[in-house]
């Protein structure tokens, strides 16, 4: 059904960082007539456009590019499509039901409006997790801000945030902000991460803490915040146990800056507005194997599903989304069989969490993080009683994605669910 | 030479100033902080309280209750945010039901409209409620409040009608001077006629600096959490546990007018007033507590902690009068909790007090009781956003996401009578960088505005008080 006066397009996406971009590159190229990208920022490229560091489109381009050129590519591979882009523009809302997608938003230029969808791909990315949301105690001062908030200071806006610094979390933007930081001329005093392991990719820790002589202390918090004259005037440190800070261990570090590196979370506030189902493990849509969400026609691709550890991924994800969606404007309609994706041990969660083996073509893709560094181990995938397949890894960590490929024809002897988990036979 | 200087723009200097605001005077408002509405004001429970708490026959009784109903009209005439709202005092034992019942008898002499609910009554009045809860004291003369906004809405109506407002001037000493006063500041001096002593925590220093030492603050610090809205929805009541011997109101859950949720406070001795961090032992103890009022209540989605200090005394009432020591000289002190509930009845009170110590109230003839009108975009329906977009461009741009506020709003509250000067300060005019993600995506981006508004350097912005700079300087420098 479509509203008088509104505006249709086949595929609206929703985001046009890099998730947005691919999923409107591979939208046109499954032959969407007409694809709309409406970003909030002023430019497209999302958070890449402050990730000036390289690393990114190993996988996909296979050479080594920084965060501004991987966005810029895609950039320019949308503009060689039919999809329009507009910027400076937030979507407030979406109104999915069985048949009709409607999504409104509003901009300086244009003002409000709605527009019409035969399928929505949700490319909303992530956020920071804050000081406020772990609770870390003592004074509120100036100079406590998430590493990516700092990033965008630095990097996009050209301003220092402070000259001595203590990191918290050894996420990956965390430890990419420790080397920005000590190359702008700051000292980095510690990197300090509550869990026994790292969070982040072994070649950050590698390139930004240890060539630079920072000291990363793990299993231990930042149990207190002191001010002076309105800004950071020191931590206090503690060792912890189980999470736990253990009282007596406690030291200080002089600093006048906190960066927080303690973890992303989907931005699925459209998302739950819609009514659309989420996973409380992810904190993102449950998608089917395509990565349509439970709500018919509506796709979702990239960080704002699940917290992915390299945009090449994302890149991949995207893809797969937005060539379904096209398909789903065109009418396709998938029938049939759902198995249900469970995580099991050691398996934080599953994406996707349902396959529909009809439409997973000869293998279907199963991304999941594992909830502790592992050595040697084996990946298994049940149904019931019965072992559907295997998969052995050297070793495994939680910041890093885990990809199974499972073929579709283990899948058809599958009941009901599946579940993945991890057995480990050898050390970390 | 001023007729009055107010010391002090929380809620009570606020709202003498909006009383005084009616007359023909040359008023003056000194506030320490580089906001109003900065000390107690912007920390506390955020509730008109109905009346049942405090004893007949206290100061702080009929001012409580006239200051409710004044704030219920002020807030309607000047927009600030507020919505009645069901209070209820939980009973988990038959001693708790002894202190429900004093209350209740309590509330009905002082006229408050109250019911003591049995455990069908209460669960049904509040599904939310820990199943072990089995009765309460409840009332509906009870409301919640947007603090810094009330504060804030009646010192912009003074200053449109002429008070004159001084931020960051910290009174340092009073001199008599003849038939004057003059009050000595940091950052000069005023020669006023009265002073109205409105300086919360600080009220007993200041008057100490005239010679009168009846009153030693003590300071008692609460702490609290902030919720997501996802929980701020779970509850439709303010809900507090039963108070101590010591007086003490309880650990309370309670909605926000902004649909958040706020656990809090505990009521423990700090060192001074200035003392407003939190600590994680204590912070424990409030999400226990409020676990056991609603155990649906998910910490997982705590978004920011607070902490206030109150202004407690010695005497534990209000302590309003002209001062003994200093004939020219209001005092409006030991303004604890109902202290928000009392504020306009307290300027009342001060306007009344200022004429008996001879200072002569002529109507002002230009006197408007209005201030500009404020765009909320979030609260607006779709023809009320296409509106104000036709009208401003710029309330097509979202600049905090989180919270849906407008670049458009920003510009409006960093005009507004009373500039705000630094991030928090636009932060409670319009809410950018309050929601869950806590300006992480925003606060770059209102610091360019506020920036670019005040004409400032982006070097010279801060978050909050003192030397709170966000940014130390440029990059490659």
């Amino acid at each position: 059904m479509r509203g008088a006066g509104v505006k249709h397009y086949d595929v609206i996406v929703i985001g046009g960082g890099p998730a947005g971009l691919a999923a409107a590159v591979s939208a046109c190229d499954k032959g969407a007539g007409s694809v709309l990208v409406i970003e909030r920022d002023r430019v497209v490229g999302g958070i890449l456009n402050q990730c000036i560091h390289n690393g990114f489109g190993l996988h996909y381009f296979k050479e080594e590019l920084t965060g501004p050129e991987y966005a810029g590519r895609f950039a320019e591979m949308v503009r060689n499509t039919r999809a329009e882009v507009v910027t400076d523009t937030m979507v407030l809302d979406i109104r999915a039901s069985a048949d009709e997608r409607v999504v409104s938003c509003i901009s300086a230029e244009e003002g409000y409006r709605e527009y019409g969808a035969g399928a929505v791909v949700l490319c909303m990315g992530c956020r920071e997790r804050t000081r406020g949301a772990i609770a870390i105690p003592g004074d509120r001062p100036a100079g406590v801000l998430t590493a990516g908030t700092a990033q965008r200071y630095v990097n996009i806006e050209g301003y220092m945030i402070g000259r001595r610094i203590v990191i918290l979390g050894s996420g990956d933007i965390g430890l990419i902000m420790a080397r920005r930081m000590t190359l702008e001329g700051a000292k980095v005093l510690a990197c300090v991460e509550l869990c026994p392991y790292s969070n982040g990719l072994n070649r950050n820790i590698v390139q930004c803490l240890n060539d630079y002589g920072i000291p990363l202390y793990l299993a231990h918090t930042i149990t207190g915040i002191t001010a002076e004259n309105g800004r950071v005037a020191s931590v206090t440190v503690s060792k912890v146990d189980g999470g736990r800070p253990i009282p007596g261990t406690e030291f200080t570090i002089d600093c006048d800056t906190v960066l927080l590196s303690v973890g992303l979370i989907p931005e699925n506030e459209l998302t739950r507005g819609a009514g659309i189902e989420i996973d409380r493990r992810t904190n993102g849509p449950v998608v089917y194997e395509d990565m349509m969400t439970m709500t018919p026609g509506v796709f979702a691709c990239g960080n704002v599903v699940h917290v992915h550890d390299l945009v090449d991924f994302v890149t991949a994800e995207a893809m797969k989304a937005g060539a379904a969606a096209a398909e789903f404007a065109a009418g396709k309609r998938v029938e049939g069989e759902v198995i249900e994706v469970r995580g099991g041990d050691g398996v934080n969660y599953t994406v996707p969490q349902r396959i529909r083996p009809g439409n997973a073509g000869r293998a279907a893709e199963i991304f999941f993080r594992t909830n502790r560094p592992r050595g040697e181990s084996v990946i298994k995938v049940t149904s019931g009683d019965r072992k559907i397949a295997s998969f052995r890894r050297e070793h495994m960590a939680p910041g890093e994605m885990e990809k199974i490929i499972v073929p579709a024809v283990l899948l058809a002897g599958a009941s009901g669910s599946i579940e993945v988990s991890v057995e480990t036979t050898g050390e970390a | 030479m001023y007729d009055v200087i107010i010391i002090g723009c929380g809620v009570t200097g606020a709202a003498v100033a909006y009383q005084l605001a009616r007359y023909d005077l040359r008023v003056g408002i000194v506030e320490r902080f580089s906001d109003v509405a900065c000390g107690a004001t912007k920390a506390n429970s955020a509730i008109m309280h109905a009346g049942y708490d405090p004893a007949p026959g206290k100061v702080m009784t009929p001012l409580n209750l006239r200051g409710i109903r004044l704030g219920k009209e002020i807030a309607r005439k000047l927009d600030v945010e507020y919505r009645p709202l069901q209070s209820l005092v939980i009973a988990f034992s038959e001693r708790d039901m002894e202190t429900v019942r004093t209350l209740y008898e309590r509330g009905l002499a002082n006229g408050v409209n109250v019911k003591i609910l049995d455990r069908e009554q209460v669960h049904a009045a509040e599904p939310s409620l820990n199943p072990d809860v089995i009765g309460a004291l409840w009332t509906d003369d009870s409301a919640i409040i947007n603090p810094w906004e009330y504060a804030t809405a009646m010192a912009e109506v003074a200053v449109l009608n002429g008070a004159e407002l001084f931020l960051e001037h910290k009174v340092t000493g009073i001199v008599r001077d003849g038939d004057a006063l003059t009050v000595v500041t940091d950052r000069g001096e005023f020669r006023t006629r009265y002073v109205v002593n409105a300086a919360g925590c600080h009220a007993a220093d200041i008057m100490r600096m005239v010679g009168d030492d009846r009153l030693t603050q003590t300071n008692f610090q609460g702490q609290y959490f902030v919720l997501d809205k996802a929980e701020g929805a779970k509850v439709n009541s303010v809900i507090f546990g039963c108070p101590d011997e010591k007086g003490f109101k309880g650990i309370l859950v309670s909605p926000t007018v902004h649909g958040n949720l706020i656990v809090g406070p505990n009521s423990d001795p700090v060192a001074s007033a200035e003392t407003l961090g939190t600590d994680a032992a204590t912070l424990d103890r409030i999400k226990a507590s409020g676990l056991r009022y609603v155990p649906s209540i998910n910490f997982r989605n705590v978004i920011r902690q607070y902490a206030g200090v109150r202004p407690t005394t010695n005497v534990k009432d209000f302590v309003i009068d002209v001062s003994p020591a200093c004939g020219r000289m209001i005092n409006l002190a030991s303004m604890a909790s109902p202290g928000l509930s009392a504020a306009a009845a307290v300027g009342e009170r001060a306007a009344e007090l200022l004429a008996g110590a001879g200072l002569e109230l002529r109507p002002r003839a230009s006197f408007s009781d209005s201030r500009p009108p404020v765009v909320r975009f979030a609260s607006l329906d779709a023809e009320g956003r296409r509106a104000v977009i036709e009208k401003n461009p710029l309330y097509g741009r979202i600049i905090c996401r989180c919270e849906t506020v407008t670049e458009g709003e920003i510009v409006d509250a960093i005009n507004r009578p009373i500039r705000p000067r630094t991030l928090d300060a636009v932060k409670r005019r319009c809410r950018a960088g309050m929601g869950r993600c806590q300006g992480g995506f925003c606060s770059p981006r209102v610091h360019e505005i506020l920036a670019r508004e005040l004409g400032v350097k982006m070097e010279d912005i801060r978050l909050t008080e003192e030397d709170s700079f966000i940014i130390t300087g440029k990059t490659k420098e």
